[in-house]
């Protein structure tokens, strides 16, 4: 098989190849590394990864290989690459959350979820590109630049985990990690025409995931198909005894449940409130073929309705900064990361920490940092703090109801397709409509994937296909999202990525900036 | 420095009715932090008991302390609270460099402790009954040094120096209510109040209780109102007073102060004050109002705390005999009187005499030798008693010495020097530097025999009759013998010798 065509592969496969003895980590792992070359420097370049971490994803898939050939037992995924959103700390690679402010840090520890990766033997190809503390839906908010969507460079990858969603979706590497507060696994996924999963609140540890919002937070899989997002949520999932809010439940059947092949007799529930009005006309064209298809295969489609919906997204936008006001307290240039003084006197430990956040936080991150430190002030925390929590447990009361009447919810996972780089970053208010579909998951902490529903007429771009899940029952979403998976693949005849365009090498491009850089 | 106008003590409380009220910080001797596992230990290089978690790194997640909690519900048990079956967490924010997250880990709207009570028994025997609000599970703050201003503060100083052991470390906050009604006693009931929330703790095993290290540390709250009004006056927070002593005299000097301020027509300002020990008064802090906003909100890393009957039953089956009757039981069983008894207490000498009686001394015996030599050496070397180096075996062994007549009192204050110079045991001391009494007759009738030809007229005298002369040559013969005698022995043979019957 050709490099070009073994990148392409779901990690499934290459797994099987790895196994057979068919192909080496090694040879694996420099084939992606080579894509990474090849398509994500320049100018036009995809700009998935903020650091490329080659010298010790070969080690490890040198060292997978040696224990391979001694017979030695690994697990499944072993010498399957994976990119590492770069919200989630790393010994040996920096940490940046895409921010000024942590430019050049090094973590001292690794998150749960990577000691898990490196436990699985799983070499890790690099950090990959986000909005500046994962807040954004475009990835415009990053720091250290923009990240291209594969389908069309001049648009958004989706964010808050768009390079990410954008390094699968242009085979720069085969699995990924991201996080999701609000739907940043999903969106991206939904508009690069990638799987996402946000597990259940508490399956994944968020132990060593930089914190937005901790409630909301959560690490999934990133990856083409559902299988893979099944086999990686098993490798990173389980109980973490540092993480209080993490879930006694073994992270175990997601594998089999996607395997499972059937729907007959499910009952998946047509959310009225996450489609129809405002929503693309070629999104819900798509979205009620998958509907079609699900009928097809024996599912029962119902309609229900979850009437407080329509006051998630005014919660989410008032617990979300809450939280994240306090978790970027600890920003402040006295023990980790930039610092920065101020330019005249007196310099006190006051005025270098208004200082250093001035300089090392983006406007986002300012803007949710200032929204939220209202939201808590006294005299206001009961109308909105409180308001919104009142409001989070009446979507998780809409979510109970329509969970005793149906197996699984679907809707479109996004109102639109990806839209164009620079359209809305002067409109926060219209990017944050984008989150519409995702957010209600986070806030009742249920599981909830994104796969491909196909491309939307008007504009030849992904369509997402959003599936929900009661808290702890993450196996119906891969098992429903596989089936679905597999008839709208039957349909186009292999998978949606075969669409994509292809990436015209950027190679020769970033090779010359980067020979300029160092002239300089 | 101080140049507060104060009134007298006594014409303060003339016109005033001081109302207190006591915040009380109680740092757990656990083993590691309140929400880390880095260890909780005191006095260590700077900076060296800290991980990514109690040093607020990016991505790090708290996680509680069981043993912190269960010693949080003992001090609740021991104060008469009821056990919340269900508390929060809460994040009390503010921006300050001994705080890594620049928030505070704290309980706020439901504390694990609330409503209780402990009578506090002062000198004389007077009862006071303190109602506790709450008491509740938070962590320290890191320990900053200020260093290059002429005050140690923060205000003048070059730059600061900051170590994160303490961040982190698990601390129990008791609130009391308000107290009323102390008047001229209340320094003292501020004192003993806290010497019992020390004793309590302590007796708990908890904490180390050492209030020079900042393990209890207290916020002592005082208004005052002129009598007959229920309205409170504007209270003033003197943070931070760290012995009990100066409890007593910040509670004193703070009644004096406001009776000085509200006499001349201004109003107290509410704000926390500075104690200080070297002028003995308070100095003004930073002001406080009701309305700091540390934009509490619930700590969404953190699951609430569930305290099932059955484990806060276990837990009260594991308390201690409480302080003031463990007290009032040990004097009946020693006999002391009441004075004697105080004086015990007072020089922290009850577990150390407890235990030498528990060891087989008589109750006298171990008052005798921890009150008086041991007490006397202790203050000589500007250290505790307890920490002189005697233990209690060797108390008990030492009697038995004396009991056997294998040296008196004397010779056991010089086994004593040996004991502590690393000589060994009792026993061994008496052998090494050959301390037993001289009980050889021989010997001694040489020296007897001498001592009466020294002084013959005083041999004349006993001969005639005049028994009590007899303690002359006694003591000559003590001094040939350098106190290895036995007295009475002595005594015995010299009147033998000169044939008069004793």
């Amino acid at each position: 098989m050709s490099a070009s065509a073994l990148i392409r592969s779901s990690a499934a496969v290459m797994a099987a190849k790895l196994a057979s003895g068919e192909i080496t980590s090694v040879e694996l792992v420099q084939a992606h590394l080579d894509r990474i070359a090849e398509v994500d420097g320049g100018e036009r370049g995809i700009h998935a990864f903020l650091h490329v971490n080659a010298e010790e994803a070969l080690a490890v898939a040198a060292d997978v290989d040696a224990r391979r050939a001694a017979s030695e037992e690994l697990h499944e995924l072993a010498g399957v690459p994976i990119a590492i959103k770069d919200l989630i700390v790393t010994k040996g690679q920096p940490t940046t959350a895409a921010s000024k402010i942590l430019e050049g840090w090094m973590s001292p520890y690794d998150a749960t979820v990577i000691k898990k990766i490196r436990a699985a033997r799983m070499p890790m190809l690099g950090k990959t590109n986000l909005d500046e503390f994962a807040m954004g839906s475009s990835t415009e908010h990053s720091a250290y630049g923009i990240t291209r969507n594969p389908w069309d460079l001049d648009r958004i990858p989706g964010g808050s985990g768009g390079g990410s969603a954008a390094a699968v979706a242009a085979f720069e590497a085969p699995l990924a990690l991201g996080t999701d507060t609000g739907g940043s696994i999903r969106q991206p996924g939904a508009v690069t025409g990638t799987v996402g999963v946000k597990p259940t609140y508490g399956a994944v540890s968020r132990y060593g995931a930089i914190a937005m919002a901790s409630s909301l937070d959560q690490i999934g899989p990133v990856s083409r198909t559902v299988l893979d997002a099944a086999l990686l949520q098993e490798v990173i999932g389980g109980h973490d005894p540092l993480d209080s809010t993490s879930l006694t439940d073994p992270s175990t059947g997601l594998a089999d449940a996607a395997r499972l092949g059937n729907v007959a007799g499910m009952k998946i529930g047509v959310v009225k409130e996450l489609h129809g009005e405002g929503f693309q006309a070629g999104v819900e064209n798509r979205f009620n073929e998958s509907l079609d298809l699900l009928r097809e295969a024996g599912a029962e489609i119902v309609e229900v309705s979850c009437p407080n919906f329509k006051y998630a997204l005014g919660a989410y936008y008032l617990i979300m900064p809450s939280e994240a006001s306090s978790n970027l307290a600890k920003f402040d240039g006295v023990r980790f990361g930039n610092r920065t003084l101020p330019t005249d006197a007196p310099l006190t430990i006051e005025r270098v920490m208004a200082a250093t956040r001035a300089a090392g936080f983006g406007d986002e991150v300012k803007r949710r940092i200032i929204l939220g430190t209202y939201a808590l002030s006294a005299g206001y925390y009961d109308a909105y703090y409180g308001s919104a929590q009142r409001v989070r447990t009446l979507v998780q009361r809409d979510f109970e109801a329509a969970f005793a009447q149906v197996d699984v919810l679907i809707s479109p996972t996004t109102p639109t397709t990806a839209f164009k780089l620079g359209e809305k970053i002067d409109d926060p208010l219209s990017m944050y409509l984008l989150d519409i579909a995702t957010i209600p998951a986070n806030l009742a902490g249920i599981p909830g994937l994104t796969l491909p529903g196909g491309l939307a007429d008007e504009d030849g771009l992904p369509v997402g296909i959003q599936l929900l899940a009661p808290a702890r029952e993450d196996a119906r979403v891969y098992r429903v999202g596989a089936v679905l998976e597999s008839l709208l693949e039957t349909k186009w005849g292999g998978p949606i990525l075969d669409q994509a365009p292809a990436l015209a090498s950027t190679a020769d491009e970033a090779t010359a900036k980067i020979a300029a850089e160092e002239a300089n | 420095m101080s140049n507060e106008t104060i009134l007298s003590f006594e014409e303060a409380l003339e016109k005033y009715d001081p109302v207190l009220g006591f915040e009380v910080h109680v740092e757990l001797n656990t083993k590691t932090k309140m929400f880390s596992s880095a260890p909780n230990v005191f006095g260590d290089e700077p900076n060296s008991n800290v991980n990514e978690v109690c040093l607020g790194l990016p991505g790090v997640l708290p996680v509680v302390n069981k043993k912190a909690v269960e010693s949080s519900i003992l001090i609740g048990l021991a104060l008469n609270c009821k056990i919340a079956p269900h508390s929060t967490f809460a994040r009390k924010q503010y921006f300050y460099p001994d705080t890594p997250k620049n928030f505070q880990t704290s309980q706020y709207d439901d504390p694990i402790c609330y409503d209780g009570w402990i009578d506090i028994e002062l000198e004389d025997g007077t009862v006071f009954h303190v109602e506790i609000e709450r008491a509740h599970m938070e962590e320290d703050a890191g320990k900053l040094t200020h260093m290059g201003g002429a005050t140690g503060r923060i205000q003048g100083a070059d730059y600061s120096l900051v170590d994160y052991n303490r961040s982190g470390v698990p601390l129990v906050e008791i609130v009391t209510k308000t107290i009323e009604g102390a008047g001229s006693r209340a320094p003292e009931l501020a004192k003993a109040y806290v010497a019992a929330i020390r004793e309590i703790v302590k007796n708990l095993g908890v904490s180390d209780a050492k209030m020079e290290r900042g393990n209890v540390r207290c916020d002592a709250n005082v208004s005052l109102r002129p009598y007959g009004q229920e309205k409170f006056g504007t209270r003033t927070e003197t943070k931070n007073v760290n012995s009990l002593r100066a409890v007593e005299n910040a509670v004193k000097f703070e009644i004096q102060r406001h009776a000085a301020v509200l006499d001349s027509g201004v109003l107290i300002t509410q704000e926390t004050r500075h104690w200080h020990e070297d002028t003995k008064s308070t100095t003004s802090g930073r002001p406080k109002s009701d309305a700091d906003d540390y934009r509490y909100f619930p700590e969404p890393d953190l699951v609430p705390i569930v305290t099932s009957a059955a484990w806060v039953e276990e837990l009260r089956a594991t308390l201690p005999e409480p302080p003031a009757e463990r007290r009032k039981r040990l004097q009946a069983d020693w006999g002391y009187t009441d004075m004697e008894f105080r004086d015990v207490v007072n020089a922290g000498l009850m577990d150390e005499i407890e235990e030498t009686v528990t060891a087989g001394a008589t109750a006298a015996a171990a008052r005798k030798w921890w009150m008086g030599e041991i007490a006397r050496r202790a203050k000589l070397a500007d250290v505790d008693p307890a920490a002189l180096g005697v233990s209690p075996a060797v108390v008990v062994e030492i009697e038995k010495l004396i009991a056997s007549g294998a040296i008196n009192d004397k010779l056991a204050r010089k086994v004593l020097d040996g004991v502590l110079e690393g000589e060994g045991t009792p026993t061994e001391v008496v052998a090494k530097r050959g301390l037993a009494v001289v009980s050889d007759d021989g010997a001694l009738q040489s020296a007897i025999d001498e001592a009466l030809a020294a002084q013959p007229d005083v041999a004349e005298k006993i001969r005639g009759g005049k028994v009590q002369a007899v303690g002359a040559i006694v003591g000559g013969v003590m001094k040939v013998t350098r106190g290895q005698a036995d007295a009475a022995r002595v005594r015995e043979l010299i009147l033998k010798t000169l044939g008069v019957e004793g």
